[in-house]
């Protein structure tokens, strides 16, 4: 094997590189270099980045055909990379601040974003494995990161002992799949699929697809395999819920679309109404729960559940509008999660944390700015029009109506107005509810950045659509033609 | 062929009788040993099939590591299997129920089995040769070359299960007296030994 058919590979290389050397640099320095060691996490990520611009575009295999790069994959590594690094800045000052700061965080986040650039890259049902459980490790542990805190180490056990169900189901899918096609490449499927003509595919292979769509919805957190959503994001440390609400959701969600899309792609018929029954049940439940909730944290989790359902309007379309449908969604919904989660990060009183929505009274007369950037961020969530959540719902449910599929998007269209509500009802709390006591003003120069940056996107997406929309565009065409 | 035979006949009923034992034996301790009878055995019947490698690592993995892992598990926690099994019986109806169910299903899925031409070309030519290489070394061949991309990756999970298990469980704790070498090394024996003359017939 020569060095040029490494090169697809060269970010992932990098990274893994860059993770170890880190480690090995956190272990000598002790735990007094956690804040060197984010900084350079953050550093480099934003190598890779640029290494992933640099390597050639266009279409290439390596690994023996284990190992996929194209436009799709460069598009949601970007997206991941910026996520990540976002996580890793936010958590820095709020892991000091709940005396949790070790420098293993920002390293698991690394292994975690090189577990989801696997998954993006995968090419093949053993490498998309494999790519799933290194993400998912790295997970589970930072999800249990505050370990003297009742609540975070019941989310990480909880997440663990789902998440270690879903990588079941989603093996025994790959292996009945591997039963009756015979292979496990991305490329032999197809063929073999694409060779099927009108004898359809055998019981068990439909058998192992919906193993393998259960497995996946599980990781995207979309109705029925939600369960763990909503206690692991309250449990968790507040940027471990946020980088939770993004990252591995895209990478999952690049996942499902590579697979579905792909190999599975002539067999639309077997999988299209699984994924709406999915779909439909997410928007629904997702609009539904969040009604009752109290906590903020659980809220954004109903939320995301939603917000999924949104994203898989989208892949049920099955189309290049449909992909490019969800790409953009994401891209928008990462930018609307992480403003958020930046507001949740200052709601902070004598010190300690709180999450109650009525927390939230007053904030509009304590903290006017605060309050403005969480106001557009809600509308924005609820989808209303100049803003960027809008553009995101409208690209979906344009591809829906494309395909025919109508009644998907009326539901979907039904369940963003019931949504509505919850968005609309934490401004209401702002603005218009006896105020509460005010928080401390703790937060952060990095955050405030991130904020301001997240709500200025938000805002002014309409300007220039087509930065995210072309390159979703291009992203979603090189998918489907290859 | 007849010593192939009778050696097959030998391990696969003393592999079987010795799952018996593993579930029917009082005694967990007893248990634990029979389920390493059951696993040499089973290594027994690996090596007549000609994969020597697999035998070997059913031994080191599953005899060396997990079944003493269980041994000190069994031994050093205090539970009492008897009252665990207390409602076995009872269960028993239900339990044969859902087994049937699942076994019903099994044979459903098995009857529209049709296998892949793709597989069975594989069958039919195995690459390379059995007959040219030792399993271990042709293992080893496709391991580091054309799966060497999944080879790291597990190595990465591998690596992050250990990072995970370490930032879960280890707390430094005040008062735990650490092995320093540097200050044992460096101790002369004037800090530690002290002379002290003792007048013959009398105590210190």
């Amino acid at each position: 094997m020569s060095m040029n058919q490494l090169m697809p590979a060269l970010p992932e290389i990098v990274l893994a590189c860059t993770c170890m050397t880190l480690l090995m640099l956190g272990v000598f320095r002790g735990d007094s270099s956690t804040r060197s060691v984010s900084w350079i996490s953050v550093l480099a990520l934003v190598v890779v980045g640029v290494v992933l611009t640099s390597v050639q575009s266009g279409r290439m295999v390596a690994f023996g055909g284990q190992f996929i790069v194209d436009d799709f994959g460069h598009f949601m590594k970007w997206l991941i990379i910026i996520g990540s690094s976002l996580a890793i800045i936010m958590s820095i000052n709020f892991n000091e601040q709940e005396r949790i700061a070790r420098f293993e965080y920002p390293v698991l986040i690394l292994f975690a974003t090189l577990g989801m650039f696997m998954m993006v890259s995968a090419n093949d049902l053993i490498s998309l494995y494999v790519g799933l459980e290194l993400q998912s490790l790295a997970l589970y542990v930072v999800a249990a990161f505050r370990r003297d805190s009742l609540k975070s180490s019941e989310a990480g056990l909880k997440y663990f002992v789902l998440g270690a169900l879903s990588s079941g189901m989603l093996l025994y899918g790959c292996s009945l799949i591997y039963g009756f096609a015979g292979t496990t490449s991305f490329e032999g499927l197809a063929t073999l699929f694409k060779g099927l003509g009108g004898t359809g595919p055998s019981v068990g292979l439909v058998v192992g697809l919906v193993f393998l769509i259960a497995g996946l919805a599980f990781k995207i957190s979309a109705v029925p395999f939600h369960m763990w959503t909503p206690d692991v994001y309250e449990g968790a440390p507040t940027p471990v819920t946020a980088f939770f609400a993004v990252a591995p959701k895209i990478a999952a969600i690049a996942l499902f679309i590579r697979v579905l899309t792909g190999p599975f792609g002539v067999l639309i018929a077997e999988w299209q109404q699984v994924i709406i029954l999915i779909s439909i049940a997410s928007m629904v439940l997702g609009a539904l729960a969040a009604i009752w909730q109290d906590n903020i944290k659980r809220l954004l989790a109903y939320s995301s559940i939603g917000h999924m359902g949104y994203a898989l309007i989208g892949l049920a379309a099955g189309t290049e509008a449909g992909v490019r449908g969800i790409l953009v969604y994401m891209a928008i919904y990462l930018a609307m999660n992480v403003g958020t989660f930046c507001c949740v990060l200052a709601m902070r009183r004598t010190g300690r944390m709180v999450e109650g929505i009525s927390d939230l009274a007053g904030l509009s007369r304590n903290q006017p700015m605060l309050a403005l950037a969480l106001a557009i961020l809600m509308f924005s969530m609820a989808g209303i029009p100049p803003l960027a959540g809008f553009f995101g719902k409208l690209y979906i449910f344009l591809a829906a109506i494309e395909s025919g599929l109508y009644a998907l998007a009326i539901v979907g269209v039904l369940a963003s107005v019931i949504g509505a509500y919850y968005y609309l009802r934490i401004i209401k709390v702002m603005y218009f509810d006896e105020p509460a006591e005010a928080f401390d003003r703790t937060i952060s120069g990095e955050v405030k950045v991130i904020l301001v940056g997240m709500t200025l996107f938000v805002t002014f997406f309409i300007i220039r659509p087509d930065i995210i929309v072309g390159g979703a565009g291009t992203a979603a065409r090189m998918l489907l033609a290859g | 062929m007849i010593i192939q035979a009778l050696s097959f006949y030998l391990f696969a009923f003393v592999a079987i009788a010795a799952a018996v034992m593993v579930i029917s034996a009082r005694n967990p301790v007893h248990s634990v040993l029979f389920l390493i009878l059951a696993f040499f055995n089973a290594a027994g019947l690996f090596v007549l099939i000609g994969a020597e490698f697999i035998a070997m690592i059913l031994v080191v993995v599953y005899v060396g590591a997990v079944a003493v892992l269980f041994l000190f598990v069994v031994m050093m926690l205090d539970i009492s299997f008897s009252e665990l099994r207390q409602g076995f019986l009872q269960y028993l109806p239900i339990g044969g129920l859902v087994g049937i169910v699942l076994l019903a299903e099994l044979l459903m899925i098995g009857g529209s089995w049709v296998i892949a031409p793709v597989a069975e070309g594989g069958r039919g030519f195995p690459v390379p040769p059995v007959n040219q290489v030792t399993n271990t070394h042709a293992i080893g061949k496709i391991l580091y070359t054309d799966y060497i991309y999944l080879f790291q990756g597990a190595g990465m999970v591998l690596l992050v299960a250990m990072i995970g298990a370490i930032v879960l469980t280890l707390r430094s704790r005040p008062g735990v007296r650490k092995q320093k070498i540097s200050d044992q090394i460096n101790r002369r024996p004037e800090d530690a030994i002290e002379i002290k003359k003792v007048q013959s017939g009398s105590a210190i």
